[in-house]
């Protein structure tokens, strides 16, 4: 699998927009309601089977949008996945059952901003203690927000 | 909380354990709720986050002079590393510059980091497992004398021991003071005879082997599922290290073997490790023969807190740390301090493959599987 190979498969995946110029890693868009497909395709088809990071970047009044990083270890082949949730949504399809090592970046990722993975099987917060209210990496949250004491 | 005691109806007892937070094995605050039968987990519930600073809001809030000494306080073990994958996603998103001197000292501590650090696992591992293993504290004090003198060489060049602040944006901030070479080259033939003694205290002993071989398998396909890395990746088969297949400062001027092994316990991640010692002394050896004249950085000292500013876009830069890929991946918005920083620390990925291997081991396994993951809590927390 050459990159511009993949590039070109993932190009005509559905909800799926890749930049028209190459760059390491291929960045592919998709949208919100093709997440799950798109990770699938991924992970069988363009072979990248190792699970990097999956995170979140709040883009303030343009709403969350969510980063995962793959990679095809013997091709040498990164894949980035982003979708956009949109402002004010919260919600996106888990992709645990593709990846199992996103159990506990999406945790993480609700943790920190709030977003509720449908469809994972464990939906806790993982960092911060269970009655922590907030989601601390919204830029909405001030760093010096008072929290309530310690139990 | 389930019931502490909760009788199924064949007869047998479940137990729910808390192994931690304070438990010596975790080297760490680490909690496992493990559900016992009998000796044997069938459940295991992890919980972390005891050492959470939120790394990556402070990022938010810092200056990208300021973040890299913090950044020495995600993985406390093995801090060069862990800087250097800061820097390096600024100056990739920045496109700077950084001189082949710099480039080669990085190289040169972040091999001596990975000796200092696999020391300090072999020691607290081999302490772990106890007692079978010739008094169990013998191989901790020594790895723990020879991790000192690793300590002593960093104390040398920085005037710090843990937390170094080593890296900035551009290259590092301090060159080899006088001497300094001679007794690199001195210690590191010390360490090589010494890992020789460590082997050998542990080869062919039948505690050692039942203890390790065979217990916590991680699968290949596991592996990558999960996405651990480093030493435990290439314990379970998988021919992949960043420093070859993504080099970086300047790591493909030098000659290192990358040990493979395909059974996936621990056993396999020891012996990985204990290639590792010997290959990072073998770069570290390359390094002083081959270290350019010139200069350390390409950016002056730190003068301002508005000094570097990195334009808007954004990098994922991954070092190979001792205990895999440390990833820093940063979004710049044009000012002086990062719009979003995500830690993607080696010890988080590893740790999370915990509750697939431990069901089916025994509570004294657990020990053993923890220490071959090598986790580190300053790491996983963030």
């Amino acid at each position: 699998m050459t990159p511009e190979r993949a590039r070109e498969l993932l190009a005509t995946v559905a909800g799926v927009t890749v930049a028209a110029t190459p760059t390491a890693p291929i960045v592919a868009q998709v949208l919100t309601e093709h997440w799950l497909d798109a990770a699938r395709y991924v992970k069988a088809t363009l072979g990248c089977t190792y699970f990097s990071f999956l995170t979140a970047i709040d883009w303030k009044a343009d709403g969350l949008e969510i980063v995962v990083w793959v990679d095809n270890l013997d091709a040498k082949l990164s894949v980035q996945l982003r979708t956009r949730l949109g402002a004010d949504q919260t919600t996106c399809a888990s992709i645990v059952p593709v990846y199992r090592g996103a159990n506990w970046m999406e945790r993480e990722c609700f943790d920190m901003f709030g977003v509720q993975f449908v469809g994972h099987p464990d939906p806790r917060r993982i960092l911060l203690a269970d009655d922590w209210q907030g989601h601390p990496l919204l830029k909405s949250y001030a760093v010096d927000t008072p929290h309530p004491p310690y139990r | 909380m389930p019931d502490v005691r909760a009788i199924d109806y064949a007869g047998s007892e479940r137990l729910t354990m808390n192994m931690g937070p304070q438990h010596p094995s975790a080297h760490g605050v680490f909690r496992a709720i493990l559900t016992l039968e009998g000796e044997t987990v069938v459940g295991v519930d992890a919980v972390i986050g005891y050492l959470h600073r939120c790394h990556e809001k402070l990022a938010e809030t810092l200056a990208y002079v300021q973040y890299p000494t913090i950044a020495s306080k995600t993985d406390y073990v093995a801090a060069m590393s862990s800087e250097l994958a800061y820097v390096m996603a600024a100056e990739q998103i920045a496109k700077v510059e950084v001189p082949k001197r710099a480039q080669y000292l990085r190289v040169l501590v972040g091999e001596l980091q990975r000796i200092a650090s696999h020391c300090l696992w072999l020691g607290t591992w081999c302490m772990d497992m106890g007692g079978a293993l010739g008094g169990g504290a013998t191989i901790f004090l020594y790895c723990i004398r020879e991790r000192e003198l690793v300590l002593d060489l960093f104390e040398a060049l920085v005037g710090a021991r843990l937390l170094y602040g080593f890296h900035q944006v551009g290259g590092v901030r301090y060159d080899l003071p006088e001497g300094w070479t001679d007794l690199c080259r001195r210690t590191i033939d010390l360490i090589d005879s010494r890992v020789d003694e460590y082997e050998h205290m542990l080869a062919d002993n039948p505690f050692f082997d039942m203890r390790t071989k065979g217990v916590g398998v991680i699968s290949r396909e596991l592996a990558q599922d999960v996405g651990i890395s480093g030493p435990l990746l290439r314990g379970s088969g998988v021919d992949f290290d960043l420093r070859r297949a993504y080099p970086y400062s300047s790591y493909e001027d030098f000659e290192f073997r990358v040990p493979v092994e395909t059974a996936g316990d621990c056993y396999a991640r020891y012996h990985v490790r204990m290639v590792e010692f010997r290959q990072s002394a073998r770069i570290v050896r390359q390094v002083l023969d081959g270290l350019p004249e010139g200069p350390i950085s390409s950016r002056p000292g730190v003068k301002s807190l508005a000094q570097v500013k990195v334009p808007k876009g954004e990098a994922y830069a991954r070092v190979e740390g001792p205990r895999g890929e440390v990833g820093c991946y940063l979004v710049a918005d044009g000012s002086n301090k990062p719009y979003r920083m995500k830690w993607r620390g080696a010890s988080f990925s590893n740790l999370s493959v915990l509750p697939h291997i431990l069901v089916g081991a025994s509570v004294a396994d657990v020990v053993a599987i923890m220490g071959s993951v090598d986790p580190v809590f300053g790491e996983v927390d963030r």
